[in-house]
């Protein structure tokens, strides 16, 4: 299945970089939404068996696959809006490239999700890469070209950083006689492979996957990307692509937890972690631009994510249903920007405000995505977050405890001032006779997606947590 | 003869720490690319004949000409000025870059694995940081490219020593090199020029919080 899907997803894609025609486009579109839900649930059939020698759909795979495909649909159909009714300066060529180069995102992101070889997963997040930029670079001005040249240029030295540290990992494998580099065979050496090599391979793959799963060092090129791309690229950048880069690092990790240097690496893990949750506090108690307020808030979860792993116990099962749950949440946020942005013209905080008078539907809704982010108690972010402090409760990391909720507390505070001040806070200066009605309709899915956050984390089907827990196994 | 290529390697980083001009920033490139076809020659002795000639080839057309013959283009057209304007005099960068290798060559006399071979790991290592160390320290976009490059030829190194037995990985390092190097130099800088009369990094400093 996993030949079927590449081999159609890359026509669909080259189809909308080559076709001009409005309809044909958007049939293509409806084609790739169908495609995804049936590639899921046909993977979903084939837990655990090898495809193409390369790939392997195991439980953690599945459930982002899934994740990614709830999202992505909804994600094109907001593209589709944002492409159709705001942006008189669309051509068919720019609305090609935006839609060939999201396809290609996303079923590169899908690739990797269910990839079971190291090199293939690093060269599909390549074409992560290529792709991301085609989208960054949408609006085709100085500041979308500053954007897309530090994300292009970062992601290069990154995904160098994970070639060494590929190599590193091989110069591990020689000395046990292995020449197999697949996670599977990864699995079941661990214990042979060569300490000293393993952990230089695990620094800089680490390192390198940083770059897309937002943490620090390398955390740096995913904001501005999500700055400048338009806004339903940004929620796929901020979801699904953090989650390619979640998957990669877990299943290196997966390799590490079953040697002597599992607490090596979850001392590295939390250090990373931390500095990045840190960072994220810094700029969002400070930060005027409300799509990089999102995004920061995207480096805080990751931050999270990465220190119930590393925090073991309850933590991964947490960490998995955290990434999984904020997957679902983040894209509301930035999907609801656009119509934030069709109202006031304007990303700047000082520029807006009295958002209820304007788009009443809108605005509560981003009032509960913020509940939901800030992972305040009705949101599912609060089952999980709550799980990753009792990790790390029990794992006697108190101190580091206290620190993240302290830092978390202050990032209530910044994202708070800022969601309340463009809900509430009448604007400075407005004309308001030119604010476009906005349609309800534009927030159902956003609605929906939030919802069934709600859902999975309060009442989960039993083949969600058959996942989550077979998940969890990959480390044991 | 493999160790002579590596050191001449090696030694043309010391070079391109002083250099203060782009075109002999160039010229190196030329260089490293003949001396990367070279230490191809000899040290795949293992692969089948087609493969090493689709490597070899990779570096020869790509390292050696098609690259540098760009970013000339690239200068040329975009009148960039010449000088390489680095932050800081050549004679720091010369120790620095020394300073590198040392460090690298003391870093591999310190691991104790007989699978290693120490000569490629230190050039690779050291062309890698000072690849680095370029991209810090220079000023122009157009530099930080021909840092990247440099980096790149470090991990071919480093992908070559291992190269025999894993062909694979050797294979996903031209990859790399081209689908990097096209993706920075051919979508990226078509575009740079037409938007940005001197492509400086000043320019692209408006990002941020």
């Amino acid at each position: 299945m996993i030949g079927i899907f590449l081999t159609v997803a890359s026509t669909i894609s080259a189809g909308l970089f080559f076709n001009r025609n409005k309809f044909v486009n958007y049939a293509l579109l409806a084609i790739f939404s169908a495609l995804l839900v049936v590639f899921s649930i046909a993977e979903y059939n084939h837990l655990n068996s090898t495809e193409l020698e390369f790939f392997k759909p195991d439980a953690i795979g599945i459930l982002l696959l899934f994740a990614s495909c709830i999202v992505s649909i909804i994600v094109i159909i907001h593209g589709y809006r944002y492409i159709e009714k705001h942006n008189v300066d669309e051509t068919p060529k720019s609305r090609g490239l935006f839609f060939g180069a999201m396809v290609l995102l996303i079923t590169a992101c899908n690739v990797v999700y269910l990839s079971g070889h190291i090199a293939v997963t690093w060269i599909f997040i390549e074409i992560t890469t290529l792709s991301a930029s085609a989208l960054i670079y949408h609006h085709r001005n100085l500041r979308a070209l500053e954007g897309v040249w530090k994300y292009v240029f970062i992601c290069a030295i990154s995904i160098t950083f994970v070639y060494i540290g590929i190599l590193f990992l091989s110069l591990s494998l020689k000395e046990a006689g292995i020449e197999d580099m697949s996670f599977d065979s990864l699995y079941a050496n661990a214990g042979k492979l060569n300490p000293f090599w393993l952990k230089l391979a695990f620094l800089f793959i680490f390192t390198g996957f940083t770059a897309k799963l937002g943490l620090v060092p390398m955390y740096t090129a995913g904001i501005d990307a999500k700055d400048k791309a338009p806004a339903p690229a940004g929620a796929l950048l901020s979801s699904i692509l953090m989650n390619a880069g979640f998957i990669s690092i877990y299943r290196l990790y997966a390799v590490m937890a079953r040697t002597p240097l599992q607490h090596w690496a979850d001392t590295v893990m939390i250090i990373a972690a931390l500095l990045s949750i840190f960072v994220a506090t810094v700029y969002m108690t400070r930060i005027k631009n409300i799509k990089r307020m999102f995004a920061y808030s995207s480096i805080e979860h990751m931050g999270l994510v990465i220190l119930g792993l590393a925090a073991g116990g309850i933590g991964v099962y947490a960490a998995i249903l955290h990434i999984v749950l904020h997957t679902l949440i983040k894209p509301t946020l930035f999907l609801q920007f656009n119509q934030i942005y069709w109202v006031y013209q304007s990303k700047s905080i000082y520029d807006v405000g009295n958002y209820f008078k304007y788009n009443k539907v809108g605005a509560i809704l981003l009032l509960l995505a913020f509940i939901s982010a800030t992972a305040m108690p009705p949101s599912g972010l609060f089952i999980s977050e709550f799980m990753i402090f009792q990790a790390l409760f029990e794992a006697h990391n108190t101190i580091i405890l206290l620190v993240v909720l302290v830092l978390l507390t202050m990032i209530i505070w910044g994202f708070g001032t800022n969601i309340f001040k463009l809900l509430f806070t009448p604007p400075l200066e407005i004309d308001e006779s030119r604010i476009p009605v906005i349609s309800s309709w534009e927030s159902v899915a956003q609605y929906g997606l939030l919802g069934l956050a709600v859902y999975l984390a309060y009442n989960p089907p039993v083949q969600f947590v058959t996942l989550l827990q077979d998940a969890v196994k990959l480390l044991s | 003869m493999t160790d002579i290529l590596l050191i001449a390697l090696a030694m043309s980083l010391l070079y391109i720490s002083i250099a203060n001009r782009l075109y002999t920033y160039l010229n190196i490139l030329v260089f490293q690319g003949f001396i990367l076809f070279g230490v191809t020659y000899l040290t795949l002795t293992k692969f089948s004949t087609i493969n090493l000639m689709l490597i070899m080839l990779e570096t020869i057309v790509f390292k050696a000409l098609a690259v540098p013959w760009f970013i000339n283009y690239v200068i040329k057209r975009n009148g960039i000025t010449r000088e390489a304007e680095p932050y800081l005099p050549n004679f720091v960068s010369l120790i620095i870059v020394t300073f590198i290798t040392v460090s690298t060559i003391i870093l591999s006399s310190s691991i104790k694995d007989p699978n290693l071979d120490k000569t490629f790991f230190v050039v690779a290592l050291s062309t890698i940081f000072t690849g680095l160390y370029l991209i810090v320290t220079r000023k122009k976009i157009i530099t930080h490219v021909i840092g990247y490059i440099i980096i790149e030829n470090g991990v071919f190194v480093l992908s070559l020593a291992v190269g025999n037995e894993m062909p694979m990985l050797v294979n996903l390092g031209i990859m790399l090199d081209i689908f990097a190097s096209v993706l920075i130099l051919g979508v990226f800088f078509n575009r740079i020029g037409d938007l940005l009369k001197d492509p400086d990094i000043d320019q692209l400093r408006n990002l941020k919080d």
